[in-house]
């Protein structure tokens, strides 16, 4: 009877979008607090609380687990309800995995300053941490599959299958990485030791690259590109091809985190092959968003929300050109341990995966409330500044990246090193302020969407959005 | 690399690995088939509105670029170990590459530090070339503790001056450097009690003259003369053969501040250089060796 009045739940979407934006900033502003730090090292005024160390790792998981986290979860049901015709199953376990993803945020931003950590990195949470963020993922494994499950439309979307790969996958990482021996509440000893848990380590870190930070914003990709272009997506075929691929190859690459280490050779080898061979299966991803907007290209010039969809898949093809170059062996003796592998990481973090989000939350919050978006000029102003803020922050430690791997490698005819490792640190004073500046910008866009989205939503009524009438 | 894993892990790894290669090129094929259709169908099965697909054929570069990093792929797997039962035809593996680097450098470098190993330490300590050398070796291998001045810092010793914990001759100097040393005093809190400590710290600090309670001194001699003498002496010189510090010449390795020296007799002390000698080798120690006498020795 009720099948016409029925809606989609948009209130957990709301909540994990809004949220979104508010760990989006505080996220950034610890990454632009360390970078400060980096060059004015008496910031952390000798407090343990503020030290980098700390810090560093507050920033990495706000960043991805709390920004890109509720990200994910806003788009992904709302792009499974709307795609599956369907509200979303089970409603109120949806609504918990929210309260549950906050918990795990607030957790992790008292315990990781706290200097609580199991010391692995994107996984520093401590067990209880860890047990609770495992609940939330079965609820929302729960919540995402069983909506699909129940879907009114014969076919799953595209953007579906990237989700759901990316919820079951995460799911797998996370616990096997995580499995420890409690001591107390505060205090784990990994199951595995030595070179097992690093191999075990990197296999979960660089997935969570290519399932956390890959997978599913592929994910929205396939869905606010296509929409905000009015478009159909270029290829069904390649999707289907470079989706599969993506799931054979991601998983072997991880080994390329520790070329030249213990890891047995035949190990790392094999994550170099598998890295090189994800560039053909990653370029799918962006050949099938790009091309899209064939025949509808001029709209580019006009519309900042879609600059910031393709301009997204722009960062995404470069930082996996450069990640498969990363991983050969000769290239990787240079690399590792500079910050170019940091500059990797954000040209990934902010121009794939910040822009991304960025675009798609300024297509969903109107929607959610029922508003068109304040200003467009201001997010054309946030567009420039991000993607000004990004080039500053990698060209800055492109330089200062291999600018150390030379240094550190320099002998003179004697045999002896050039430069001793301090001259290196002080060598790169130059470049950290540059980078902080693009932090400082990439933050100032932020700002500016904070702004403008308060603006948009002051005042509004929630949407509500029904349910197609069973159709098909 | 056999604690890495069972026998299981690679054989696993290697066959799931030469799997998913297969897959991927067979997926290909099979999708890249037949000929582009003349008219590129529309997929839409009522998603979401307007949201629709092309079922564009692959893009022949990228389908070639594919096919090549397949074929990459296996060329490398052929030739290197990249899969656990099978090391690769080229016989390559890091340790050997490392042997042969290290090989290399040996034959560029060795000439030079031969010829400074036949000089002894004195002559060596005057040759400017050597200084040199031996300068970029400290600055690489000995400022994170000993300074880039080598004037040191609380607890790691200053190498300029002339106070030597265990001995400045040149071979003890290149005994601390190849073998370490490790300066272990205990703590005295219990045995001694708080006004113990107290008494003894002042006649510790009269050695150089900057006692302020003098009438706690002659409790503090006594006690010293009974429990400190074995390492320290009476004239609390020390004693290089066991590294017990020198109280009498106002250099302290902990702090001379009363509070510092109090705490170094109540809770004890422990230095510790790193043994540096297998893995710098004889030729560098010795030039390092030169480098450091000569410090002391400058005006
Ligand atoms: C077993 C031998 C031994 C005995 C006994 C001993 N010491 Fe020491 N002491 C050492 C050594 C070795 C060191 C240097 C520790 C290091 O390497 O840093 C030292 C260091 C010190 C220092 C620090 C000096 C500085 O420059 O900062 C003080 C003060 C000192 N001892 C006082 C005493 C007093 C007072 C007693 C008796 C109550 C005593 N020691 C008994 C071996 C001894
Ligand atoms: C990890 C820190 C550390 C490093 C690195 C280190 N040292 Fe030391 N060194 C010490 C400490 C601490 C002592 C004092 C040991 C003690 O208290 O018994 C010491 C003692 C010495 C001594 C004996 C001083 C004396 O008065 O008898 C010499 C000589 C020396 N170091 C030279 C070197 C040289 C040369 C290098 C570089 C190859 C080096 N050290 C690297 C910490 C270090
Ligand atoms: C204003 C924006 C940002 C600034 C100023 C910033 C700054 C920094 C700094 C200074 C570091 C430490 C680098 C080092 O140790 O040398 C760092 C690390 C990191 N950041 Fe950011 N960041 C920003 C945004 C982001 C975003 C949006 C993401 C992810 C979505 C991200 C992900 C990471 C990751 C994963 C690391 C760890 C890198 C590694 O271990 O190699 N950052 N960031
Ligand atoms: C085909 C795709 C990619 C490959 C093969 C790849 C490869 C690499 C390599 C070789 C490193 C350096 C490892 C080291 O020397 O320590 C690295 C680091 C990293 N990459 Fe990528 N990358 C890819 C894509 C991406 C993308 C899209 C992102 C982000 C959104 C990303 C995020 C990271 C992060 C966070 C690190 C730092 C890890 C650490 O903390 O050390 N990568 N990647």
């Amino acid at each position: 009877m009720a099948e016409a009045e029925e809606t989609y739940n948009l209130r957990v979407v709301r909540q994990f979008a809004v949220m979104s934006v508010v760990w989006a900033v505080v996220g950034m502003l610890v990454g632009l607090f360390i970078a400060a730090e980096l060059i004015w090292p008496a910031l952390s005024f000798d407090i343990p609380w503020l030290t980098y160390g700390r810090l560093r790792a507050l920033h990495t998981n706000a960043v991805i687990f709390a920004f890109g986290g509720c990200a994910l979860f806003a788009t992904s049901y709302y792009i499974v309800q709307r795609t599956c015709h369907v509200r979303l199953f089970a409603g109120r376990l949806a609504g918990l995995t929210f309260w549950g993803w906050q918990a795990v945020i607030v957790a992790a931003a008292i315990s990781l300053p706290l200097g609580i950590t199991t010391t692995k990195e994107y996984a520093e949470l401590e067990w209880p941490i860890d047990v609770l963020i495992t609940a939330v993922w079965v609820a929302y494994a729960i919540v995402f599959i069983g909506t699909l499950a129940r879907r009114r439309v014969p076919h799953i979307y595209v953007a579906n299958w990237f989700f759901a790969a990316f919820i079951l996958a995460i799911a797998m990482l996370h616990v096997v990485n995580s499995l420890a021996i409690p001591v107390t509440w505060t205090k784990s000893y990994s199951l595995f030791a030595g070179v097992q848990d690093a191999m075990v380590q990197w296999w979960y870190g660089h997935n969570a690259v290519g399932f956390f930070l890959t997978a599913g914003f592929l994910g929205m990709m396939y869905y606010f590109i296509p929409k905000q272009a009015g478009r159909p997506i270029y290829s069904y075929r390649l999707s289907v091809v470079h989706f599969w691929a993506l799931i054979f190859t991601y998983i072997w690459a991880g080994p390329h985190h520790l070329l030249y280490s213990v890891l047995p050779d035949w190990a790392q080898s094999l994550g170099m092959v598998f890295s090189l061979v994800l560039i053909a299966p990653s370029w799918g991803g962006m050949i099938n968003g790009v091309m899209t907007l064939s025949g509808a290209w001029q709209r580019l010039r006009t519309d900042p929300i879609l600059k910031f969809l393709v301009v997204s898949l722009s960062f995404y093809g470069m930082s996996t050109f450069e990640g498969p170059m990363m991983s050969i062996k000769t290239v990787n003796a240079l690399s590792h341990f500079t910050d170019w592998t940091v500059g990797h990481v954000h040209s990934g973090a902010l121009g794939w995966v910040g822009l991304i989000s960025i675009g798609s939350l300024y297509f969903l919050i109107p929607k959610l409330y029922g508003r068109e978006l304040h200003s467009l000029k201001l997010a054309e102003l946030h567009f420039w500044l991000a993607t000004v803020g990004i080039v500053l922050y990698i060209t800055a430690l492109w330089a200062a990246g291999i600018m150390q791997g030379l240094m550190w490698r320099a002998v003179n005819p004697d045999g002896t090193l050039t430069y001793s490792f301090i001259e290196s640190v002080e060598a790169m004073r130059p470049y950290y302020i540059v980078r902080f500046l693009g932090g400082l910008t990439y933050f100032s866009g932020m700002c500016l969407m904070v702004y403008n989205l308060w603006r948009t939503v002051r005042g509004a009524r929630t949407a509500e959005m029904p349910v197609p009438a069973f159709a098909h | 690399m056999t604690e890495f894993t069972s026998d299981f892990w690679p054989w696993f790894i290697g066959i799931v690995s030469i799997l998913s290669l297969a897959a991927c090129f067979l997926f290909l094929v099979w999708v890249g088939r037949g000929r582009p259709p003349q008219q590129v169908e529309t997929l839409d099965h009522g998603w979401d509105g307007d949201l629709r697909e092309l079922n564009n054929p692959l893009p022949g570069w990228w389908r070639w670029l594919f096919y090549g990093s397949l074929v990459f792929a296996v060329a490398y797997l052929v030739l290197y170990p990249g899969l656990g039962f099978f090391p690769g035809t080229r016989g390559w593996s890091q340790e050997e590459q490392y042997r042969a680097e290290v090989e290399q450098a040996e034959g560029r470098y060795g000439p030079l530090f031969e010829r400074f190993a036949a000089m002894d330490i004195p002559t060596l300590a005057r040759d400017a070339e050597a200084r040199k050398v031996g300068e970029r070796l400290f600055l690489t291998y000995c400022t994170a503790c000993h300074g880039s001045d080598a004037g040191g810092a609380i607890g790691y010793p200053n190498l300029r001056d002339e106070e030597w914990q265990w001995g400045g001759t040149p071979e003890a100097i290149v005994e601390s450097i190849t073998n370490g040393r490790v300066g272990v005093m205990a703590a005295w809190q219990e045995a001694l009690g708080d006004d113990g400590v107290r008494e003894v710290a002042q006649y510790v600090l009269s050695f150089s003259g900057r006692a302020t309670r003098e009438d706690l001194l002659a409790a503090g001699k006594e006690k010293y003369e009974m429990a400190c003498f074995t390492c320290h002496k009476n004239d609390g010189k020390g004693n290089q053969a066991l590294g017990s510090l020198n109280h009498t010449d106002d250099i302290w390795r902990w702090g001379g501040s009363e509070q510092a020296v109090e705490t170094s007799i109540a809770k004890g002390r422990r230095g510790v250089m790193p043994a540096h000698g297998q893995f710098l080798g004889s030729a560098k120690v010795h030039l390092l060796a030169a480098y450091v006498y000569g410090l002391s020795k400058q005006p």
